[in-house]
């Protein structure tokens, strides 16, 4: 093993010294970002190669107005919500789903738990807070499919999927110019499939590598990166080969595609972002929370001073936010990237304290 | 004047007049059969042999109330017995107080009690006095335990954070995870449950082992909530020595780690109940190393990190596999509630 991070670190070295400047790599997803952390890879690196956390936490990237929706839905009394637990703790305009102590607020592994929910309390309006990236979008819509072809009718979701691949175009096309490359996500790739990749290779010349979680993976999806950038190329590589194919998993996206249609949508800190999001589709429309309840997504600010989107941009490292440590803290977070066990707030909170950064 | 007879706790179980009485006499002393218990005094009479005594109380309300490798009886009476064994005592006697909520299950109340019982009696350890409470329905989970101990100081034994200086090592008597992952697995009913199993074990006569064979044994603490980083994180900011932990040594079961990523858990956070962290000077570490191995709540035992310097104030940081280096937090204290 010692021999492959030998290997890998001359690559970045050279890297490095070859374009003699500084490197930025991105780490779309939040789980890579934990794990970078978790194995302290960042002081590992060479000094001229900056690791930026991406947009690829999905109770990070939620918008606020979607928070202030599912507050509002917590105070129906004929609705349970059903949700992550991450999502519990992200503050709104009016306190979180947390802090108001409401016993319809129920903690949820996975849709289908919420469907059983539905199915056990039919006197009630289950709302399911559907977040996440096309990881979990395809449960989603099993689960409202199983709702429509059951007739459970007190079932629906809040939609917030997302697309990763919309983000890191409208990253790379508008906000941060300065991105480099993409380390990209492994779990997300092995629905999208590796080639889903192929319009930032293309249309933005940025190196894509997907790479799994094991601390060498992570390793040796940095230096591959270096290598292409070293030599003028932008290519989509997986070194995630035992379970992302170029294609994905067709199964998973038919059965996204049966259920959702990608519309434009809000991200936090990258704000209106063309077929992003998924909504569903009309046959669904009735399971929608939006339409059911009549409710409109409004964009709303950012909490004060909370600067929460400019480093799910890679524009700032948590550090550089003046409520980092102070006003923001696991206990007591104001922004979702400190909420989130995979939010880039809390992953440096945890593990990068006390150490002098690494760029 | 008959009784009905009850399946079930009643409020009246706990009003101190016949079905308490019945309970204590039907259920609770045959299990705990010992000379000053049976006396039911106001207060237990104990003669020790030391005049130097360790005293200690933790209360149990985990959930669920049995789980792999144990439950709350069997854990109410190894917590207790461990504080008492990681500060250098040997453990003599518990109490055991219980607050039932109403119309919680005899039966289920029997099983506790014989748990608690057989880890008592594996211990050397009697339960002298004890209380019995019941609370109407919903006003408790089930059954609350709250355990008191009082151990006899082992001779020649100084265990103090004074003692700890740069250079110590420190070890641990086997995996971490095993007691958190478990409950939190049965709590979410991860399909994998089954392959885990609390590590819910009394710890003294490890520990009264290591301390005959190494006396200058400097510190022990056995790393429940908050587990081996709130432990390691505590040495660090009582000492003001900072520490390292070596990532490839400190011992792990693959299906706690398989848990413990699946649901987004740190290991070095997660409690255990049947571990011990020992730290002493580098010549003894290899006697306390063979000791442990030499005993079954030790095999897996390594030496896992060391005391080191501080620079700028003491700071936990963990050598990983891969060679980096990052700090080891004291966890926040909410990601596992009612673990113990």
């Amino acid at each position: 093993m010692l021999n492959r991070i030998y290997e890998a670190q001359k690559l970045m070295d050279s890297a490095c010294q070859k374009l003699g400047r500084q490197i930025n790599i991105m780490e779309v997803c939040g789980t890579h970002t934990v794990a970078i952390f978790r194995n302290g890879l960042r002081p590992t690196l060479p000094e001229r190669l900056k690791m930026l956390s991406g947009p690829g936490c999905p109770v990070c990237v939620t918008d606020q107005g979607y928070i202030d929706i599912t507050l509002q839905l917590a105070d129906r009394e004929d609705c349970i919500i059903a949700t992550y637990g991450d999502m519990i703790r992200v503050p709104g305009k009016d306190g979180s789903l947390e802090t108001r102590h409401k016993p319809n607020v129920k903690i949820v592994l996975s849709s289908e738990d919420a469907l059983t929910l539905a199915k056990n309390n039919p006197d009630k309006t289950v709302v399911f807070i559907a977040v996440g990236f096309e990881t979990t979008a395809p449960a989603t819509a099993v689960a409202v499919q199983e709702a429509d072809s059951r007739g459970i009718e007190n079932f629906c979701i809040l939609s917030g999927h997302k697309l990763v691949v919309p983000a890191m175009e409208a990253l790379v096309g508008d906000k941060n110019h300065k991105i480099d490359a993409f380390l990209c996500p492994g779990h997300v790739s092995v629905i999208i499939g590796s080639n889903a990749y192929i319009p930032i290779v293309e249309q933005f010349a940025r190196p894509c590598v997907v790479a799994g979680f094991e601390p060498m993976q992570i390793i040796e999806g940095i230096a591959g990166l270096c290598r292409q950038l070293a030599d003028g190329a932008a290519e989509v590589e997986s070194i995630y080969d035992a379970v992302v194919t170029p294609e994905g998993n067709r199964t998973a996206q038919s059965i996204i595609d049966e259920c959702f249609e990608p519309v434009d949508g809000l991200w936090r800190g990258l704000g209106s972002i063309p077929n992003s999001t998924l909504k569903l589709k009309a046959e669904y429309s009735r399971f929608d929370a939006l339409n059911r309840f009549g409710l409109k997504e409004i964009p709303a600010e950012d909490l004060s001073g909370c600067r929460c989107g400019e480093v799910l941009c890679g524009l700032i490292d948590p550090p550089d936010c003046a409520l980092f440590e102070k006003k923001c803290t696991p206990d007591s977070p104001v922004g979702p990237c400190m909420v989130s066990s995979e939010g880039a707030c809390s992953a440096w909170y945890k593990y990068g304290r006390g150490r002098k950064r690494s760029s | 004047m008959k009784d009905t007879p009850t399946n079930k706790i009643l409020l009246a179980h706990g009003g101190g007049g016949r079905l308490t009485a019945n309970l204590i006499s039907n259920n609770i002393l045959p299990k705990f059969s010992n000379e000053i218990l049976a006396q039911l005094a106001d207060a237990a009479s104990l003669e020790l042999d030391s005049p130097a005594v360790c005293f200690t109380t933790d209360s149990y309300v985990v959930k669920p109330l049995f789980f792999n490798g144990g439950d709350i009886g069997k854990l109410a009476v190894c917590g207790t017995i461990n504080d008492l064994a990681v500060a250098g005592a040997k453990p003599v006697a518990l109490s055991l107080s219980m607050i039932i909520e109403e119309g919680f299950e005899l039966g289920v109340l029997d099983k506790i009690l014989a748990s608690a019982a057989e880890a008592a009696d594996g211990a050397e350890v009697s339960i002298v006095a004890g209380d019995t409470k019941v609370v109407e329905t919903g006003a408790a989970d089930g059954i609350f335990i709250n355990t008191a101990g009082l151990g006899t100081k082992l001779p020649d034994v100084n265990l103090s954070f004074g003692r700890i200086a740069p250079g110590d090592k420190i070890i641990i008597n086997g995996t971490i995870g095993d007691h958190g992952m478990t409950i939190m697995s049965q709590r979410e009913g991860i399909k994998f449950e089954s392959q885990l199993a609390s590590d819910c074990a009394s710890l003294a006569p490890l520990t009264c082992r290591i301390l005959e064979a190494a006396p200058g044994v400097k510190f022990m603490r056995d790393p429940t909530r908050g587990g081996l980083a709130a432990t390691v994180n505590e040495i660090a900011n009582s000492t003001g020595h900072s520490i390292e932990l070596y990532e490839k040594d400190i011992p792990i079961k693959p299906a706690v780690q398989a848990a413990a990523d699946m649901l987004g858990f740190d290991l070095l956070d997660i409690a255990n109940e049947g571990k011990v962290v020992i730290v002493t000077a580098p010549d003894t570490a290899e006697k306390v190393l063979d000791v442990c191995k030499g005993h079954p709540l030790g095999a897996g035992a390594g030496i896992i990190g060391e005391v080191a310097q501080s620079e700028d104030g003491p700071i936990v940081e963990l050598i990983t596999k891969v060679g980096g280096r990052r700090i080891v937090q004291m966890p926040y204290g909410r990601e596992l509630p009612r673990i113990c």
